[in-house]
C-alpha cells in the first residue's frame, strides 16, 4: 500500500472568526478522518514513537484499533498508560515526543498521533455509558497536594488501587495550570472538570479552598490526620519578573494574573466580576506556550495590535509548534531577536490626579544577534548597541518563566530542595522526608502537561511499595 | 460551601459577619487574612480576619462596603451560605518584644488593626489606638478598641466627633510632646499610611504598615498584589500576598501603590453599579 505523505489536516474554525471568541479552535477529526489517519502508521515493529512518549502509551496497537473503528478499545488501550489523553492529545508538544520519532517523519509527515488520541478520548467521553466503578477500599489514606495533571493522576492512580485519596487545592477549583493558566480555547474547561468527576467517582475527594503550609500543613495531614503518604503535585506557580525599570506600572501583568483573570475567572464574559484591561495595543514577552496563549488570549479579549516580544530568533520559540502557527495566522505580530530593557509610563506632572499616571505607554527594547552557542547548544542572545527603540502599547504581559512556590518548602521541616526551590527527589519519587513524595513541575521546573502525569504516576507506584510493604 | 453564622451591622456601610471555617479558625493569626468569592460567577476578595473562636470554628470578618463583591456580601443573611472561603493566608503580625506600641486605623482599617491591638494587649503591651473616622455617623469598633488600649483617642475629619483632624495630628502633637513607642503600627487608606510613616521618621520610630493592594489568588501564583520596596538603595520586588501584609512602612514606594490601587476603578463602579441595580430589581 502506498503511503500517504502528509497528516490529514485538522479542521479548525476561522482564524478571523475566531480571534474574536473563547471557542475550541481545533474542532477534532470526524470518524472517517480519524480512521484514514490510522491508516498511514505502518505499525513499525521497533516502533520509536512509544519510546519518544513520556509514558509510553502503546501508539501503534490504539491506532490498530482505531483502523478497526473500535474506538472504544484505543481508549482502552492509551488508558493503561495515560489518565489524562483528552488533555494530552491536544496539548501534547507532539512533535518533540511522539510524533517527532515517528519513522514515517524521516522522509514525509508523521502519523498525527496527537489528533488521533485526542480523538479517542473525546470519542470515549461522548459515548462512554459505564460510570467507572469505585474499587474495594484497602483503608490506606494518602493526601495529595495539587490537582493539576501530577495530583490528579497520582491520585487517580492510587484510588484504583483502593486507596483512600484525598485532594487538597489552594484555588476554588480543581485542575492546576489546564483550568487556571490554558485558555479555554485551546483546553475547554469542560474536558478538565469531566476529569475530575471521573476521580472522584473513583472514591477520590477533593478539598478545594485548602493551602497546604498555611490551613493544614504537610506535618498536619501525617500525624494529625491519619494520612500514610503525601504526594506534592503544587507545580510552579510563582511568576518571574525582568527586574526592569516601570514592571510596577498599571497594565503590566505576569501572564499567570493575566491568564487567571481571563480563564479561570471569566474575565472575558460579561457576566464576570473581575476586570482586565482589555483593547489596546498588547505587548507580549516570551516565546514559550504561555507567552502564545496571553498573546491570543489578548487577541481574543479586543486588543487592536499583539506583539510577542522574544530575544531569540523563530527556531528557538519553545511554543508548540501548531500554537506558533495558529498565532501566526491569527494576526499576532513576532518581533523576534528583540528584549525589553524598560517599560515606559505615563507621567503628567502638571497634574498629580491625573488617573492615567502611571499607566503603561510603551516598551522600550533592543534589538539582539545570536552569538556563540552556549554550554546547550542554544546561540545565546547579545545586544546590539545603540539600537533602542520604542513599541507603543498600553498592556504588557511578562510569560518568562515561573518557579515553584516556597510555601511548602518553608513549612515543611527536612524537606530538601535545590538551588531555585526544586523539590529533591529519587527515582520513586520520594523526597528527603520518609512517606512524602513530590512530582511534576514542583520538581523539575515549567514543564510540560504529559511529564508532570508521568510523574505522577511514578509517585503512585511509590506510595504503593511503600505502604504495601509498611 | 461556608454558613454564615451571625451578621451584624457596624455601621450603615460596615458590617461584621461570623463565617463557619473550622480549619481557618483554628490556625490564623493577628495580620492574615482570607480570600472568599460569595457565588460561584464571584470575584475573589481579601479580606482580614478580625478575630476568630476555634471551639466554635468560627472567623470573624469585618467589611465596608465599597464595590460590586463587598455590595453582594452585603446582602448575605445570617443562616446563608457564601461559596468560597480559604485561609489564613499571608504572615502573621510581628508581635513579640514589643512592649510600647502605637496603632494608628483610619476607616475601615480599624477592624484591619482591631486583632493586632488585641493580641498586643493580651500580650501585656501597653497600646495607644488613634482611630479616625470621616465623620461621627461612621465610626467603628469604639468600645472593642477601648477594651483593649491603655489610651484611645478617636478623630474624625470634621469635628463630629472626638478630636477634629486627621490622625496624624494627634500623632504629631504626642510625639513633640515627647512621647516615644517601640512602634507605630498603622493601617488604612494608602495617603494615610504614606504620612503616618513621614511622622514616625521624623522621631526615628520603627512604623509597620499593612498593605492592601489587589489579589487574586493569594498564594504568591499571579503577582498581582506586587509592591516595590526601597532597600539599601536597591528596588526589590515582594508579594503582599506571602511576604505581607505587613511591612517597614520606611521601605515602601507609596506612590507606585497608589497608582496600582485604583487600576480598575472604572470597571468597578460599572460593576458596583451592576449589583446595585440588580438588588433593586430583586426587591421590585
Ligand atoms: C499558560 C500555560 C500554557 C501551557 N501550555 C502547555 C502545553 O501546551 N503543553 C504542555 O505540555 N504543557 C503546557 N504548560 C505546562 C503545563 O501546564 C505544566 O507543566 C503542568 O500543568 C504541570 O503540572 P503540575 O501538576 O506539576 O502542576 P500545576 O498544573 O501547576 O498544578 C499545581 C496545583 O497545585 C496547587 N497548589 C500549589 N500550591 C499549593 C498548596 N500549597 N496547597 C494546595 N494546593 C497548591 C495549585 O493551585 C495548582 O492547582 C503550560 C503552562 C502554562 C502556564
Ligand atoms: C490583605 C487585605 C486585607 C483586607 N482586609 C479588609 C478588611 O478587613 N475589611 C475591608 O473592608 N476591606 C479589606 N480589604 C479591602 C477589600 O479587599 C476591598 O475593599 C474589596 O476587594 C473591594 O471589593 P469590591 O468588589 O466590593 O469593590 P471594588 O469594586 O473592587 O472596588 C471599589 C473601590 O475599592 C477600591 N479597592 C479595591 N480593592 C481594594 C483593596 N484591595 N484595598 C483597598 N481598596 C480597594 C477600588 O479601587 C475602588 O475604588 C483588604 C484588602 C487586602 C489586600
Ligand atoms: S501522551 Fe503526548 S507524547 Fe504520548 S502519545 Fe500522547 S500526545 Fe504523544
Ligand atoms: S513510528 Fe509512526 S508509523 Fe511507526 S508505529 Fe509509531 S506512529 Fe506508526
Ligand atoms: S495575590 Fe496573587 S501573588 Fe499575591
Amino acid at each position: 500500500m502506498a503511503i500517504i505523505p502528509n497528516k490529514n489536516p485538522m479542521p479548525v474554525l476561522d482564524a478571523k472568526l475566531r480571534s474574536t471568541n473563547f471557542e475550541e479552535v481545533a474542532l477534532g477529526y470526524s470518524e472517517s478522518t480519524a480512521v484514514a489517519e490510522a491508516e498511514r502508521c505502518i505499525n513499525c515493529r521497533n516502533k520509536p514513537c512509544v519510546a519518544a512518549c513520556p509514558v509510553n502509551i502503546q501508539i501503534p496497537e490504539f491506532i490498530m484499533k482505531v483502523k478497526d473503528r473500535d474506538f472504544e478499545g484505543a481508549y482502552q488501550i492509551i488508558s493503561e498508560s495515560s489518565s489524562l489523553p483528552a488533555v494530552c492529545g491536544r496539548v501534547c508538544p507532539q512533535e518533540t515526543q511522539c510524533e517527532g520519532k515517528c519513522t514515517l517523519g524521516i522522509r514525509f509527515e508523521p502519523v498525527a498521533i496527537g489528533r488521533l488520541e485526542r480523538f479517542v478520548a473525546d470519542y470515549h467521553l461522548k459515548n462512554a455509558k459505564e460510570d467507572p466503578v469505585k474499587p474495594e477500599s484497602n483503608g490506606k489514606k494518602v493526601a495529595v497536594v495539587g490537582s493539576g495533571p501530577a495530583g490528579l493522576t497520582c491520585a487517580g492512580d492510587l484510588a484504583k488501587k483502593g486507596y483512600d485519596v484525598t485532594v487538597y487545592e489552594a484555588l476554588h477549583m480543581a485542575g492546576g495550570v489546564l483550568v487556571y493558566g490554558i485558555p479555554e480555547f485551546r483546553l475547554p474547561i469542560d474536558i478538565v472538570t469531566k476529569e475530575v468527576e471521573v476521580l472522584k467517582k473513583l472514591g477520590v475527594k477533593v478539598e478545594t479552598n485548602v493551602v497546604i503550609g498555611k490551613t493544614l500543613t504537610i506535618d498536619e495531614l501525617l500525624d494529625d490526620m491519619g494520612f500514610e503518604a503525601v504526594f506534592i503535585g503544587s507545580g510552579a506557580g510563582l511568576p518571574n519578573f525582568m527586574n526592569i525599570p516601570g514592571e510596577g506600572l498599571k497594565g503590566v501583568y505576569s501572564a499567570n494574573e493575566y491568564l487567571t483573570r481571563a480563564n479561570l475567572m471569566k474575565a472575558y464574559s460579561e457576566d464576570a466580576d473581575t476586570p482586565i484591561s482589555k483593547g489596546g495595543k498588547v505587548a507580549v514577552v516570551g516565546g514559550g506556550n504561555v507567552a502564545m496563549d496571553a498573546a491570543r488570549t489578548a487577541l481574543r479579549l479586543g486588543a487592536d495590535k499583539v506583539y510577542i516580544v522574544y530575544r531569540r530568533s523563530m527556531e528557538e520559540l519553545p511554543a508548540r509548534a501548531e500554537e506558533v502557527e495558529h498565532a501566526i495566522e491569527e494576526g499576532i505580530d513576532f518581533r523576534l531577536l528583540n528584549n525589553p530593557v524598560e517599560i515606559l509610563g505615563y507621567n503628567n506632572p502638571e497634574d498629580r490626579r491625573d488617573p492615567k499616571n502611571g499607566c503603561v505607554v510603551g516598551i522600550k527594547c533592543i534589538k539582539m544577534q545570536l552569538g556563540e552557542p552556549d554550554e546547550n547548544g542554544r546561540r545565546r542572545p547579545v545586544p546590539i548597541e545603540g539600537s533602542e527603540f520604542i513599541l507603543d502599547v498600553d498592556t504588557v504581559v511578562m510569560a518568562i518563566g515561573t518557579s515553584p512556590n516556597p510555601l511548602i518548602k518553608d513549612t515543611t521541616e527536612g524537606l530538601e530542595v535545590n538551588r531555585w526551590g526544586g523539590i529533591i527527589v529519587n527515582e520513586e519519587n520520594l523526597t528527603s522526608r520518609e512517606g512524602v513524595y513530590a512530582g511534576g513541575d514542583v520538581v523539575t521546573g515549567a514543564a510540560t502537561v504529559i511529564s508532570a502525569m508521568g510523574a505522577g504516576k511514578v509517585a503512585a507506584q511509590g506510595i504503593d511499595d511503600y505502604l504495601s510493604n509498611k | 460551601m461556608y454558613k454564615i453564622v451571625s451578621r451584624r451591622e457596624l455601621n450603615n456601610s460596615v458590617t461584621q459577619l461570623e463565617v463557619l471555617a473550622p480549619l481557618v479558625a483554628k490556625k490564623a493569626k493577628p495580620g492574615q487574612f482570607i480570600i472568599l468569592r460569595v457565588d460561584e460567577v464571584g470575584e475573589r476578595i481579601p479580606l482580614t480576619v478580625a478575630g476568630t473562636n476555634p471551639d466554635k470554628g468560627t472567623v470573624k470578618i469585618i467589611f465596608q462596603v465599597v464595590g460590586g463583591t463587598t455590595e453582594k456580601l452585603n446582602h448575605v443573611m445570617e443562616g446563608e451560605y457564601i461559596q468560597d472561603f480559604v485561609g489564613p493566608l499571608g504572615t502573621p503580625s510581628e508581635l513579640d518584644g514589643l512592649n510600647k506600641v502605637c496603632i494608628v486605623g483610619g476607616g475601615v482599617g480599624c477592624a484591619i488593626a482591631l486583632p493586632t491591638a488585641e493580641a498586643l494587649h493580651e500580650l501585656g503591651a501597653n497600646v495607644t489606638s488613634i482611630i479616625g473616622f470621616r465623620n461621627k455617623d461612621i465610626v467603628i469598633l469604639e468600645d472593642e478598641f477601648k477594651a483593649c488600649s491603655d489610651k484611645l483617642i478617636v478623630t474624625t475629619d470634621d469635628g463630629s466627633y472626638g478630636y477634629h483632624g486627621n490622625v496624624t495630628a494627634p500623632l504629631k502633637e504626642m510625639l513633640a510632646a515627647g512621647e516615644t513607642f517601640d512602634k507605630i503600627i498603622t493601617i488604612g487608606p494608602i495617603i494615610m499610611m504614606k504620612f503616618v510613616v513621614e511622622t514616625a521618621k521624623e522621631y526615628n520610630i520603627p512604623c509597620t504598615v499593612s498593605m492592601n493592594p489587589i489579589m487574586i489568588d493569594g498564594t504568591g501564583m499571579c503577582g498581582g498584589c506586587r509592591l516595590t520596596l526601597n532597600q539599601n538603595g536597591k528596588r526589590v520586588t515582594k508579594f503582599a500576598c506571602v511576604d505581607g501584609p505587613d511591612f517597614d512602612g520606611y521601605e515602601v514606594d507609596f506612590d507606585e501603590a497608589m497608582a496600582r490601587s485604583v487600576m480598575y476603578s472604572d470597571f468597578e463602579k460599572h460593576a458596583y453599579e451592576k449589583t446595585c441595580n440588580l438588588f433593586k430589581k430583586e426587591v421590585q
